[in-house]
């Protein structure tokens, strides 16, 4: 498995961290016995993201700085799990569930009609820059299907699951509430 | 019908039951009380081996023989690990119960770290459930508040930390040992067994490992005996199961049965998946998630021999890979005459593709072939020997991968064919006809 894609390019206002999130930085840290901060990684990476919309390199060679280790096991975490995205994306990234149980009851129709409705084709952001729709897999809601998940700065960067969607209720959305 | 005893689900629909206050008026904690305060770490390990509670995650290995296995001699720190990273297509039963009732979870921490006799446990939870885990971290700051967690719990004199952790996407951190790994903060490659966790798990010390709804079963196992646990079920199947049922039913949905619910009520019964929707016909069910041998209608309410399939880990297993399936995980994917068989099983190989670590050959590239190969045939390029050439690529990857991965790439593969070999043939044979939208192959075998 690997990220999508991966962005080299530098991001000078990436090397500066803001208190808030060097303070969920620490937090995490705390969970861990002396020596084994690394093990933050993972959710000081989730924070990152929610920061900067997405995760640059600049961002990451921080993350190493913070933990001490080497800026290689970071990018090698973060390539590795799906849910980081490693280059600019829309301001909304609709991760829709592509897999089995969602599929029958409509998933494949759902992001095909997503991709129409927002015009973020293929992974890539919508010219507007206000969605990238991102097929993933299973969500474990199989029996709201089909759904998806946002991160939503209005919830402090957590995910809220949208389920049981058709069509009408997109275009609800779309319209009301991710603007 | 008798009416079904109810252990992890009884009080989920209080309103409150989310807060410590709520969850103590319905009896919660005591069985913490119970534990820390009137028993040994061995007498609680006792009750779970009596109760015959077997893991939730898949497996269904027996949680207090697990526990025994950890080694307690070397003097090193010993720890817990719920796994919360509920990914196995067709499974969503670890995240309702956590989300409705965090609590469940915490006190099913103590009581169980208490008997490994561990002082700092984790909940590593899938990173999509980031909204969960604050659920379960406001949870976790009320225990703490009211002495349930940290130093001294409750005047017992035992001590423990208990922490949350993300995953960042990935289905391969649920196998145990992958998990582990990205607990240290690491991409999520299975280790090679031996040695077992119980030995050598989180940096390298003696660490046990279990399902969110395994750990939240203890309680009530220690507040009520594990022998009242284990006249719940049937034969080696004891207490209670989540089953998360859905597809093309008309009442998708987490259900707790008693183990040994007939397969056929639990389908058509208005208590749970409430029949096929749309008035239309069963056509396969995909009983434990989606790793798991697919059946076709006829040989999931009944076994090959006749028998009435019961909800258990044996019955559904009755027969082995030739007629049988598994319970796994719980996840319970229902498809009905509609349905195509070649499209779903592309979509499961693509999933598997997607979800294999790279790290042995034979999943990396077989989970590839199997992917391309179905995607052949769905698209109309299907060629005859494909078909015998996805059997070999599946048995090529069974047994021979670091990990249980590869099996449950293979599983999907190899039964859909053995039990629906005509429909890929037609698939291969009216490439035209076969790619029409919504077309599915309707011969006589492949419904009942
Ligand atoms: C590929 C793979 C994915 C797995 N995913 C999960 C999972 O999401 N949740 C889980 O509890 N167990 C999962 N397991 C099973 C775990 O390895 C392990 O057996 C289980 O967590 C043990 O807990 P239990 O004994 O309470 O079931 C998975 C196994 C494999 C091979
Ligand atoms: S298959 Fe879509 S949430 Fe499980």
């Amino acid at each position: 498995m690997s990220a999508y894609s991966f962005s080299t390019e530098k991001v000078s206002e990436h090397a500066h961290f803001s208190d808030a999130l060097l303070e969920k930085a620490r937090v995490a840290i705390a969970k861990y016995p002396e020596g084994k901060q690394k093990s933050a990684v993972l959710e000081i990476l989730h924070d990152v993201q929610n920061e900067f919309g997405w995760v640059s390199v600049t961002a990451m060679d921080r993350v190493a700085e913070l933990l001490s280790i080497q800026p290689i096991e970071v990018y090698e975490v973060a390539s590795f799990y799906t849910m980081f995205n490693l280059e600019p994306t829309g301001k909304y990234v609709l991760e829709v569930c592509r897999t089995g149980p969602c599929q029958l009851r409509g998933a494949e129709e759902l992001i095909t009609y997503l991709e129409h409705k927002t015009g973020a084709h293929h992974g890539h952001p919508s010219p507007d820059g206000r969605f990238t729709v991102k097929p993933v897999e299973c969500l474990a809601a199989c029996g709201m299907a089909p759904c998806l998940q946002v991160r939503l700065k209005q919830l402090d960067g957590d995910y809220k699951y949208y389920e049981n969607l058709d069509e009408p209720t997109v275009d609800r959305l779309i319209a009301e509430e991710w603007i | 019908m008798a009416t079904q005893t109810k252990i992890l689900t009884q009080h989920i629909d209080v309103p409150g039951i989310d807060t410590l206050a709520v969850y103590r008026q319905h009896g919660g904690y005591a069985a913490v009380e119970k534990a820390l305060k009137t028993m040994s770490p061995d007498a609680v390990v006792e009750e779970v081996k009596k109760s015959g509670l077997r893991g939730r995650g898949g497996a269904g290995f027996p949680t207090g023989m697990k526990w025994s296995f950890i080694d307690r001699k070397s003097g090193n720190p010993r720890y817990l690990v719920c796994n919360a990273d509920e990914s196995e297509p067709g499974t969503f039963k670890d995240r309702y119960l956590m989300t409705r009732s965090p609590h469940s979870l915490i006190e099913g921490m103590i009581v169980s770290s208490f008997a490994l006799e561990a002082h700092l446990s984790y909940i590593y939870i899938r990173g999509e459930m980031l909204a969960t885990m604050r659920i379960l971290e406001k949870a976790i700051v009320e225990a703490y508040a009211a002495g349930l967690l940290g130093k001294n719990i409750l005047g017992s004199g035992y001590d423990l930390d208990l922490f949350v952790a993300p995953g960042g996407g990935a289905y391969i951190c649920g196998e145990e040992t992958a998990l582990i790994e990205s607990l240290e903060g690491k991409r999520g490659n299975p280790r090679n067994k031996p040695p077992f966790p119980a030995v050598k798990g989180l940096w390298q010390n003696p660490t046990v490992v279990n399902n969110v709804e395994t750990i939240a079963a203890t309680p009530w196992i220690i507040n009520n005996g594990g022998e009242a646990y284990a006249a719940i079920g049937v034969g080696r199947s004891t207490g209670t199961k989540l089953i998360s049922a859905c597809g093309h039913i008309n009442k998708p949905g987490v259900y707790e049965i008693e183990l040994g619910v007939p397969v056929e009520e639990f389908i058509y019964s208005d208590q749970y998946c409430g029949g096929i929707w749309k008035g239309k016909k069963l056509k396969a069910v995909v009983a434990g998630g989606s790793s798991v041998p697919i059946l076709p209608a006829q040989l999931i309410t009944k076994t090959a021999a006749g028998e009435n399939r019961l909800m258990t880990y044996e019955s559904l297993a009755e027969g082995g890979f030739a007629s049988g399936t598994m319970l796994g995980s719980g996840g319970f994917i229902v498809m009905d005459e509609d349905t195509c068989i070649v499209r779903n099983t592309h979509s499961f190989a693509r999933f598997y593709h997607h979800e294999s670590c790279g790290q042995c050959s034979p999943c990396r590239e077989g989970t590839g072939w199997m992917e391309k190969v179905l995607h052949r045939i769905e698209t109309g390029q299907g060629r005859m020997h494909d078909i015998d050439l996805l059997v070999d690529v599946a048995k090529k990857i069974e047994g021979n991968t670091i990990c249980p991965l590869g099996d449950a790439a293979a599983w999907p593969v190899a039964s859909a064919i053995r039990h629906f070999r005509d429909e890929f043939i037609w698939h291969i044979e009216h490439p035209q006809e076969a790619t029409q939208p919504g077309a599915v192959y309707r011969g006589e075998a492949a419904i009942a």
